[in-house]
């Protein structure tokens, strides 16, 4: 647990030199404000951006910010540093996920407040990201640590970024994106927040099958990147 | 002496390739040991087996006593390490490198400021690593590596690119690791380095040890030539066997103060590497 507080610090540190990983954390947020106070047609449904930014926030920042800062820490060999000082790697995706997903989830409480929720609708809401950004650090972590550099992270987060946190808007347009979407956690998570806004706090099974089942798909892949490749 | 770190039989294979082929050396608690061999005889890949991040095809490495053929930290002892790649972080301060590491250890504060100026680096603690210079990045690296006043020091090419001043504040560095009690294994391939430094060094190639032992004593026994060379104040260079024959005349050149040097045609450790292995030190595979 030392470990993994010490390496939840250095990253805090991190972020403010690395502006990478920090326009992740920030872009969606600063959007959603900016948008709300900006743009005010009467035909967009209650709070349009905060449920749209929201469900592409979860698709993009924790899998984005997970592996690039795992395939840096490798490509660099701080990493190799790290494990060298009895560091295990459990600690360190522990230190590294403990990181990305707070820091996400402070974003989450910027939608949280710019989306007016409160009471059981603010925990749901809070809830429901949390386990997004969840799904998504694990994805983040499994293409972190089967890649061997930064580059290779990059070519395998950006397509998985793209399908993750633009179908649900897509799939508002097109009737067969949506059919295949809803088997997408970010989709699912999508319709959720929607639902929140729109009728209160309605988790229908449905939903929370697909997100549970995405996750330990997600985790899965993990695993098996964990196995084939290492930390090391 | 103890032995710290013993190495029965190792053998490597990379690829079908026999990177190492059975090695065995023990490394006595408090001596400098030098790992000399080019690049891509095996040096990394012994020191990482030798630190436990890499288990080798077979042979068993004993730490303090303690055998182990496992892929792991070894825990029974205190290790620090310079890797040939630093592994610092860029874009923090020299003084947050070494906080993280000071977290992990669980190591005052004050040792943090200890080895920065150990290393001459107190005046550039907050600066990022990124504004560093090549021989300041290795400097904080070696701060690193003794933060944990380790039992055992591994230093991977701890000079190789660095400057002569950077070079020699290194040097310094590492003998005073070694007076705190410190053991100290560095792989290199500058045999002045070696000769300097090292109680013991091994000759490694293609993944064979091929000769161990003190540089000094190695020197002699290939010094198959038995000459000295003698360089008179007039311009003369005068060959002659290092033997009792020379006698009479050096001791007429020394009376008559004509001798400007005079040195034994011992080999150096780079010599005795070509004789063995018919290649240079530098030379890459």
């Amino acid at each position: 647990m030392k470990n993994s507080k010490a390496i939840f610090i250095k990253q805090i540190k991190d972020t403010f030199k690395n502006k990478t990983v920090l326009i992740q954390f920030i872009m969606f947020p600063i959007l959603t404000i900016l948008m709300e106070k900006a743009v005010n047609v009467e035909e967009l449904p209650e709070h349009f951006f905060v449920n749209m930014f929201a469900a592409m926030y979860i698709g993009m920042a924790p899998l984005t910010a997970m592996s690039a800062v795992i395939s840096e820490e490798k490509e660099k060999n701080t990493l190799r540093a790290l494990l060298l000082s009895n560091v295990k790697p459990m600690e360190y995706l522990l230190g590294i996920g403990a990181y990305v997903w707070s820091a996400c989830m402070i974003g989450a409480c910027v939608f949280a407040v710019v989306g007016e929720y409160r009471g059981k609708d603010l925990i749901s809401f809070l809830v429901i990201m949390a386990v997004g950004i969840l799904a998504s650090s694990l994805i983040g972590a499994a293409i972190g640590t089967w890649s061997s550099s930064q580059m290779a992270a990059t070519s395998l987060s950006v397509p998985a970024m793209i399908v993750f946190s633009f179908l649900p808007m897509i799939s508002q347009f097109n009737e067969s994106v949506k059919n295949v979407a809803k088997y997408v956690y970010s989709q699912q998570i999508s319709l959720l927040i929607s639902d929140l806004t729109n009728v209160g706090t309605r988790i229908s099974i449905e939903s929370l099958t697909i997100i549970l089942l995405n996750t330990a798909v997600a985790f899965l892949c993990f695993i098996l990147a964990y196995r084939k490749c290492g930390l090391a | 002496m103890n032995n710290i770190i013993e190495l029965r039989r190792i053998t490597h294979k990379y690829r079908e390739k026999e990177v190492l082929k059975d090695i065995s050396f023990q490394i006595q608690s408090g001596e400098i040991v030098g790992l000399l061999g080019p690049s891509g005889a095996g040096k990394t890949t012994l020191v990482k087996i030798m630190t436990g991040q890499l288990k080798p095809t077979s042979g068993t490495v004993i730490r303090k006593g303690e055998s182990s053929d496992k892929q792991g930290d070894p825990a029974n002892i205190r290790m620090g390490m310079m890797m040939d790649e630093l592994g610092l972080y860029d874009r923090l301060s020299c003084y947050d490198n070494l906080k993280l590491f000071a977290r992990i250890h669980e190591i005052p504060e004050a040792r943090i400021h200890q080895v920065l100026e150990q290393v001459g680096l107190s005046d550039a603690e907050k600066r990022p690593v990124a504004k560093l210079s090549k021989g300041m990045k290795g400097r904080l690296a070696l701060a690193r590596a003794v933060l944990n006043e380790p039992e055992i020091l591994f230093l991977d090419e701890p000079t190789s690119g660095l400057d002569p001043v950077t070079t020699r504040l290194i040097h310094q560095l590492i003998l005073q690791e070694q007076k705190r009690g410190a053991t100290i294994f560095l792989t290199t391939h500058n045999m002045w380095e070696a000769e300097t430094l090292c109680q013991n060094v091994a000759l490694l190639n293609e993944g064979v040890i091929v000769e161990y032992g003190e540089p000094k004593e190695i020197c002699r026994r290939y010094n198959h030539q038995k000459k000295l060379h003698i360089r008179l104040f007039d311009g003369r260079v005068l060959e002659m066997g290092n033997d009792s024959s020379a006698a009479e005349v050096v001791k007429d050149y020394l009376e008559k103060e004509m001798i400007e040097t005079i040195h034994s045609t011992e080999p150096n450790l780079e010599t005795v590497f070509v004789e063995l292995t018919g290649r240079g030190l530098e030379e890459q595979e």
